[in-house]
C-alpha cells in the first residue's frame, strides 16, 4: 500500500524531497492554525442571546503583522528554493563529463539513442532502442531531448525529474541515478490518444550488467552493430 | 433631495465617475481591449520574426510598398476628416458634419478596397497564409485590422444616416465624438502595423 | 420635472410585452437570471462529464452505467475509449471554466448586482448587456456541437497546447477542435462586453454619496475582474485564432516544421491564462466578503486593505503566468523570476483570509445557508492557497506538476473557494431575485452533503499527486508505480458520485422554491446594501428615484443604534451617530 513518494533513486531526489517537506510544515503548521482560528472563532462568536458583534473596523497593526510574516516565510521559501533549481536546470552548471544520450519523443513511444563504443552521440555507431532507458548507476549523463511531434514530457519519478519535450527544440536533461533497480519513464504531458500508454523502462544496473546489455543487444566493441537491434531509428 | 431622472444609457450625464460621459467611457475600455487584442498579434509577430532566427524574406521583395503606403495615406486623410467632421458637429455646423463624414467614409471604403485588391494580387502570385511564417502573420493581422476597418466603415455610414436625419444637431454631437475614437485607433493600429510588417 | 414623474412612472409601471420582458430584455436583472439558469445548466453538463471521467479511472475499462446509449465510435460495449476520455477531459474543464464558473460569478452577480447596489436603474449599455448574454448561447452552443461531430470533440485538454490541437494528424479531431475555437472567441466577444459594461456602469452610474470607498467588495471585485477581463480575454481571443488558422487555412503559427513555436501558444495561452483564474476567483471573494460580513453582523475587518488586496492580486497576475510553464522548456532563469512574483502573490491572498478571520473575531454569528458557504468558501481557499505554494517552488513543482496534485489544487480553489461562493451568493440573493425564499433546511443539507464529499473527492487528489499519479491519464493502471494507488481512485470515483447526487438537492430546492418557496420580504438577511431597499423582485428601474448614500457598506452593530444593522442609504440622524453627507466623509 505504498501511497507517499516512490522510493528515491537519484542524486537530486532527497532534496526535492527535502523542500517538499520544509513547504508542508510550513504550510502543514499554517494550515492548523489558521483553520484553528477559524474554527474557534466559530464556535465562540456565535450568535448568543444579549450579546452583540464588536464594531471594529480593522487594525493596521494587525494589517501589517500578517503582511509581513507571510512575505516573510514566502521569500526565504523561494530564495530557499533557487540553488537547487539551478543545479538542476541550469545547463552550465552539468558535469562536463557526463555521459550524453539523446532521447526523443515521440506519439507514443520513447526512443533512446545510445552513443555506441565511441562514447559519442551523431555517430555510425549509435543505436537507438525503443523505450528502454539503460543507466549505470553513479554515473552522470546528459540527455537531450527532442520531440518528433507534440509536446510531451520526460518523467522519471523515482529520479523526481521532468522536462517538457518541445518539437523543435534541444533541451538538456541531466541525471544521476544512485539507487539501481528498474524505474519507469512516463509521458507527463497530454499527447493524443496514446497518451497514457507512453510508458519506457528505466533500467539502472551497474557498469558490468551495462556492458553486458550492450553485448545482447549485438553491439560489439568493434562497432558492428546487429540491425535487428535497432529498432526504431530513423523515420517510422 | 437630489434625485433626478435616473440616467439609463449613453445619453446620461455624468454622475460623478470621471467626468467624462458614458459613451465615452465605454468607448476607452473596449478600445483598451482592441489595444489587447493587437498586442498578442503583434507581439507574435515580433517573436516569430525577430526572436526565433526562422528564415524571413524581405517584406518589400514580397508586398507592395507604394501602393500601400498611398493607401496608408488615405486613411490618415480619413482621420482627418474625422477630426473636421468632429469640429463642425461642436459648431454645429451639420453641412460641414455631413461633408466630412461622408469623406471619412470614402476614405475608409477605398482603404479596405485597395486591401481588397492587394490580397488578389498577392495570392495570385502565390502569396498565402500558409506562405511560411511571413504570410501566417502579415494575413492573419492584416486581415483582422481590414475587418475592424470594415466594421468601422459600417459603423461611419450607418452615423452619416443619422447625420442626414439631424440626429446630431443642437450640440449632440457625442456619437460623432464616440465613433471618431474607434476611427482613429483603428488608424493608430495600421500605422504600426505597416511600420513592423511593410517597412521594416 | 418632467425627468422627475418620468422616473416614478418608469419604476413603477412595466407594460413591455412578455418577449421584450423575459425573453430579449435588456433589464440587468432579467439578463443575470438568464445567465444563472444557462450557467447551471452548463455546471451539470461539466459535472456530468466528470463523471464519466471518475467512472474510467476508478473502474478502468469497464462499461460505465448507462454507456451503452453511447455511439460505439465513443464508447465501445459501453466503455470509455482512450479519445473519448481525452475529449472528457477537456470538456469537462472548458465547459466548467467558460460555461459554469464565469458566468455564475460574472454574468450572474456582475449584472444582477451592480446596478442594484451603486444604486443605478441599469447597466450603462443595457442593450450592449443583452448581446453579452444572447452571445453566449451560439458559443455554448457550439460548444455541445462540438461533442457531436465525426472525430469528436477537442481532446487537446482545455489549454489545448499546440501542435497536438493545431493538427489533426496529431489529435485525430477536426471539426471538434475548430469549434471549440469558434465558441470560444465569441465566448470572448461576450465577456468583453459584459465587461465594458460593468466598467463603465461601476465607473458613471454611481448614485450621489456612493464614492469608490462606499462601495461593497462585491462590487470592487467585480469590477476589477471586468478589468482583468478587459485586458486578458482579448489575448485569449488572439491565440485561439491563430490556433484556428493553423488547423484550418494553413498558417504555421506552432508548426515547428516551418519555424512556428508550440512555446509561443503556452506564454500566450497563459498571459491570458493566470489572470483568468484570478477572474474566476475575485468574485468570490467579494461575495463572500459581503455574505460573511452580514453573518457576522459586523464590517468586514480592514476594508482598505481587502480593496487594495484585490487591486495588488490583480496586478500581480499578469506577471506569473510563467508559473504554468516552468517544465516546458522555458529558460531556467526567467523561470526563477516567475517563481519570486508567484511567490510574492500568496501575500495579498493570505491578507484577504486573516481580514476575514478579523471579521468573524468578536462576531455574533449567524449560521445561515449562505453563510455556512461563505465560511466554508474562506476554509477551503485557505487549503487550495497554500497548496499553491508546493508549486511555486520550481523544483518541487518540478515532480507535481502535471499530476493529480495540481487537479487537487485548482479544485479546492475552484470548487472550495469559486462554487462555495456561488451557492452562498446564489442562497443569499435568491430572495432578492425571485421574491421567494428557499429552504433554510433543505440549503443546510446540502451544504454538509456538499461539504463532506467535496473534501473526500478532492483531498485525496494531493495524495495521488505525491504518488507521482499523472493528468489526463486513461488508464493508470498501465504503470507499476500508479497501480497500488488505484484504491484511492475507486474512494474518489465513488465520493465524486455521492458529490453529484447530492447536488440534486440543491436542483430540487432550486426549483422548487421558485413556486413554492415562502414570499420573501423586502430585506430577510438584514443587510445593508442598496438593492436590499427595493421590493423582492425589484421592478424595471430598480428605484422609483435614484437614492442618496450617506454609509459605508459593511455598517453593522453599530454603537449606539437601535438595529444591528444601518443601510447605506439611511440618511444621518440629526445630532445622532450618524455618518457625514452625501457629498463628501467615508468610512474607514
Amino acid at each position: 500500500m505504498h501511497w507517499w513518494f516512490p522510493g528515491n533513486a537519484s542524486s537530486v531526489g532527497g532534496q526535492v524531497d527535502s523542500l517538499f517537506y520544509v513547504i508542508l510544515y510550513v504550510t502543514g503548521a499554517v494550515f492548523v492554525l489558521v483553520e484553528a482560528a477559524l474554527l474557534i472563532f466559530v464556535v465562540k462568536y456565535r450568535r448568543r442571546e444579549g450579546r452583540r458583534a464588536t464594531y471594529v473596523e480593522g487594525s493596521t497593526k494587525a494589517e501589517i503583522i500578517w503582511t509581513a510574516i507571510p512575505a516573510v516565510i514566502l521569500v526565504s521559501l523561494a530564495l530557499f528554493s533557487q540553488p537547487l533549481w539551478s543545479k538542476i536546470k541550469n545547463s552550465d552548471t552539468y558535469p562536463k563529463n557526463a555521459d550524453r544520450l539523446a532521447v526523443e519523443a515521440k506519439q507514443f513511444e520513447w526512443h533512446v539513442t545510445y552513443p555506441g563504443p565511441d562514447g559519442k552521440l551523431g555517430t555510425d555507431d549509435d543505436f537507438t532502442k525503443k523505450d528502454e532507458l539503460h543507466l549505470v548507476v553513479n554515473h552522470d549523463y546528459v540527455i537531450e531531448l527532442t520531440s518528433r511531434d507534440v509536446v510531451h514530457n520526460f518523467f522519471i519519478p523515482a529520479f523526481r525529474i521532468k522536462q517538457d519535450a518541445v518539437p523543435g527544440m534541444h533541451i538538456l536533461v541531466w541525471v544521476r541515478p544512485t539507487v539501481a533497480g528498474t524505474y519507469e519513464l512516463a509521458c507527463a504531458e497530454l499527447c493524443g490518444l496514446g497518451h497514457y500508454r507512453m510508458r519506457a523502462l528505466v533500467v539502472v544496473q551497474s557498469a558490468a550488467e551495462f556492458a553486458a546489455w550492450l553485448q545482447s543487444q549485438g553491439v560489439a566493441v568493434t562497432g558492428t552493430t546487429d540491425t535487428s537491434a535497432t529498432a526504431g531509428k530513423g523515420a517510422p | 433631495m437630489t434625485a433626478h431622472a435616473p440616467a439609463v444609457g449613453h445619453d446620461a450625464p455624468p454622475q460623478g465617475g470621471v467626468g467624462v460621459y458614458t459613451q465615452k467611457v465605454g468607448m476607452w475600455v473596449f478600445l483598451v481591449s482592441e489595444v489587447m487584442f493587437f498586442t498578442a498579434l503583434i507581439g507574435s509577430y515580433i517573436i516569430l520574426r525577430w526572436g526565433t532566427g526562422a528564415p524571413w524574406p524581405e517584406p518589400r521583395t514580397v508586398l507592395a510598398i507604394p501602393i500601400t503606403a498611398l493607401n496608408t495615406f488615405i486613411l490618415i486623410c480619413s482621420s482627418v476628416s474625422m477630426v473636421k467632421a468632429y469640429a463642425a458637429a461642436t459648431k454645429d455646423d451639420q453641412a460641414g458634419l455631413k461633408k466630412w463624414l461622408l469623406l471619412t467614409v470614402l476614405g475608409g471604403a477605398t482603404f479596405v478596397s485597395v486591401q481588397a485588391y492587394e490580397y488578389h494580387h498577392l495570392i495570385e502570385k502565390g502569396f498565402l497564409p500558409s506562405s511560411g511564417l511571413f504570410g501566417s502573420a502579415f494575413y492573419t493581422m492584416t486581415g483582422f485590422h481590414g475587418f475592424h476597418v470594415t466594421c468601422g466603415v459600417i459603423s461611419m455610414i450607418w452615423v452619416t444616416i443619422r447625420a442626414f436625419r439631424g440626429k446630431y444637431a443642437g450640440g449632440n454631437y457625442r456619437g460623432v465624438e464616440t465613433i471618431g475614437l474607434y476611427w482613429h485607433f483603428v488608424d493608430l493600429v495600421w500605422i504600426i502595423l505597416f511600420t513592423i510588417v511593410y517597412l521594416i | 420635472m418632467t425627468a422627475h414623474a418620468g422616473a416614478v412612472a418608469h419604476a413603477a409601471h412595466d407594460d413591455r410585452p412578455f418577449i421584450r420582458k423575459y425573453v430579449f430584455s435588456t433589464d440587468h436583472k432579467v439578463i443575470g437570471i438568464q445567465f444563472l439558469f444557462l450557467s447551471l445548466f452548463f455546471l451539470l453538463v461539466g459535472g456530468l462529464l466528470a463523471m464519466g471521467i471518475r467512472w474510467q479511472l476508478g473502474f478502468p475499462g469497464q462499461p460505465m452505467p448507462l454507456g451503452g446509449w453511447l455511439p460505439s465510435s465513443v464508447a465501445p460495449g459501453g466503455v470509455v475509449a482512450p479519445k473519448t476520455y481525452n475529449s472528457l477531459v477537456t470538456m469537462h474543464g472548458t465547459f466548467m471554466i467558460f460555461f459554469a464558473v464565469m458566468p455564475l460569478l460574472v454574468g450572474v452577480f456582475a449584472n444582477y448586482l451592480i446596478p442594484l447596489k451603486i444604486g443605478a436603474p441599469d447597466m450603462a449599455f443595457p442593450r450592449l448587456n443583452m448581446w453579452s448574454f444572447w452571445l453566449m448561447i451560439p458559443s455554448g452552443g457550439l460548444m455541445l456541437a462540438s461533442l457531436l461531430v465525426l472525430g469528436g470533440s477537442s481532446a487537446a485538454g482545455w489549454t489545448v497546447y499546440a501542435p497536438l490541437s493545431a493538427m489533426p494528424d496529431y489529435s485525430g479531431v477536426h471539426l471538434g477542435q475548430q469549434l471549440w475555437c469558434v465558441s470560444i472567441v465569441i465566448f470572448g466577444l461576450s465577456s468583453l462586453l459584459g465587461s465594458v459594461n460593468y466598467i463603465t456602469t461601476v465607473v458613471n452610474l454611481r448614485a450621489p454619496g456612493m464614492t469608490w470607498f462606499r462601495l461593497p467588495l462585491s462590487v470592487w471585485a467585480l469590477f476589477i475582474t471586468a478589468v482583468l477581463a478587459i485586458l486578458a480575454v482579448p489575448i485569449l481571443a488572439g491565440a485561439v485564432i491563430m490556433l484556428l488558422f493553423d488547423q484550418t487555412i494553413g498558417t504555421h503559427f506552432f508548426a515547428p516544421d516551418a519555424g512556428g513555436q508550440p512555446l509561443m501558444w503556452q506564454h500566450l495561452f497563459w498571459f491570458f491564462g493566470h489572470p483568468e483564474v484570478y477572474i474566476l476567483i475575485l468574485p468570490a471573494m467579494g461575495i463572500a466578503s459581503d455574505i460573511i460580513a452580514n453573518g457576522a453582523r459586523k464590517p468586514i475587518f480592514g476594508y482598505h486593505s481587502m480593496v487594495y488586496a484585490m487591486i495588488g492580486i490583480a496586478f500581480l497576475g499578469f506577471i506569473v503566468w510563467g508559473h504554468h510553464m516552468f517544465q516546458s522548456g522555458m529558460n531556467p532563469t526567467l523561470a526563477s523570476s516567475f517563481m519570486v512574483s508567484t511567490i510574492v502573490i500568496a501575500v495579498p491572498s493570505a491578507i484577504k483570509v486573516f481580514n476575514w478571520l478579523g471579521t468573524l473575531w468578536r462576531g455574533s454569528i449567524h449560521f445561515t445557508t449562505p453563510m455556512l458557504n461563505a465560511l466554508a468558501f474562506v476554509s477551503m481557499f485557505i487549503i487550495g492557497g497554500l497548496s499553491g505554494i508546493f508549486m511555486a517552488s520550481t523544483p518541487v513543482d518540478m515532480y507535481i506538476h502535471g499530476t493529480y496534485f495540481i487537479v487537487a489544487h485548482i479544485h479546492y480553489v475552484l470548487f472550495g473557494g469559486s462554487l462555495f461562493a456561488v451557492f452562498a451568493g446564489i442562497y443569499f440573493w435568491y430572495p432578492k431575485m425571485f421574491g421567494r425564499q428557499m429552504s433554510e433546511r433543505w440549503g443546510k443539507v446540502h451544504f454538509v452533503l456538499t461539504f463532506v464529499f467535496y473534501n473526500l473527492t478532492f483531498f485525496p487528489m494531493h495524495i495521488l499527486g505525491v504518488g507521482g499519479e499523472m493528468r489526463r491519464i486513461y488508464d493508470p493502471t498501465v504503470y507499476d508505480f500508479l497501480r497500488p494507488l488505484q484504491p484511492i481512485n475507486v474512494f474518489i470515483t465513488v465520493n465524486a458520485f455521492l458529490l453529484g447526487l447530492s447536488q440534486l438537492v440543491f436542483a430540487v430546492n432550486f426549483i422548487g422554491s421558485l413556486f413554492k418557496g415562502e414570499k420573501a420580504e423586502r430585506n430577510p438577511w438584514h443587510d445593508t446594501g442598496l438593492e436590499w431597499t427595493a421590493p423582492s423582485p425589484p421592478p424595471h428601474g430598480n428605484f422609483p428615484e435614484t437614492p442618496t448614500v450617506y454609509h459605508g457598506p459593511y455598517e453593522f452593530s453599530v454603537p449606539g443604534m437601535a438595529e444591528d444593522f444601518v443601510p447605506v442609504n439611511t440618511p444621518p440622524a440629526a445630532g445622532g451617530a450618524g455618518a457625514a453627507g452625501a457629498a463628501g466623509g467615508r468610512h474607514g
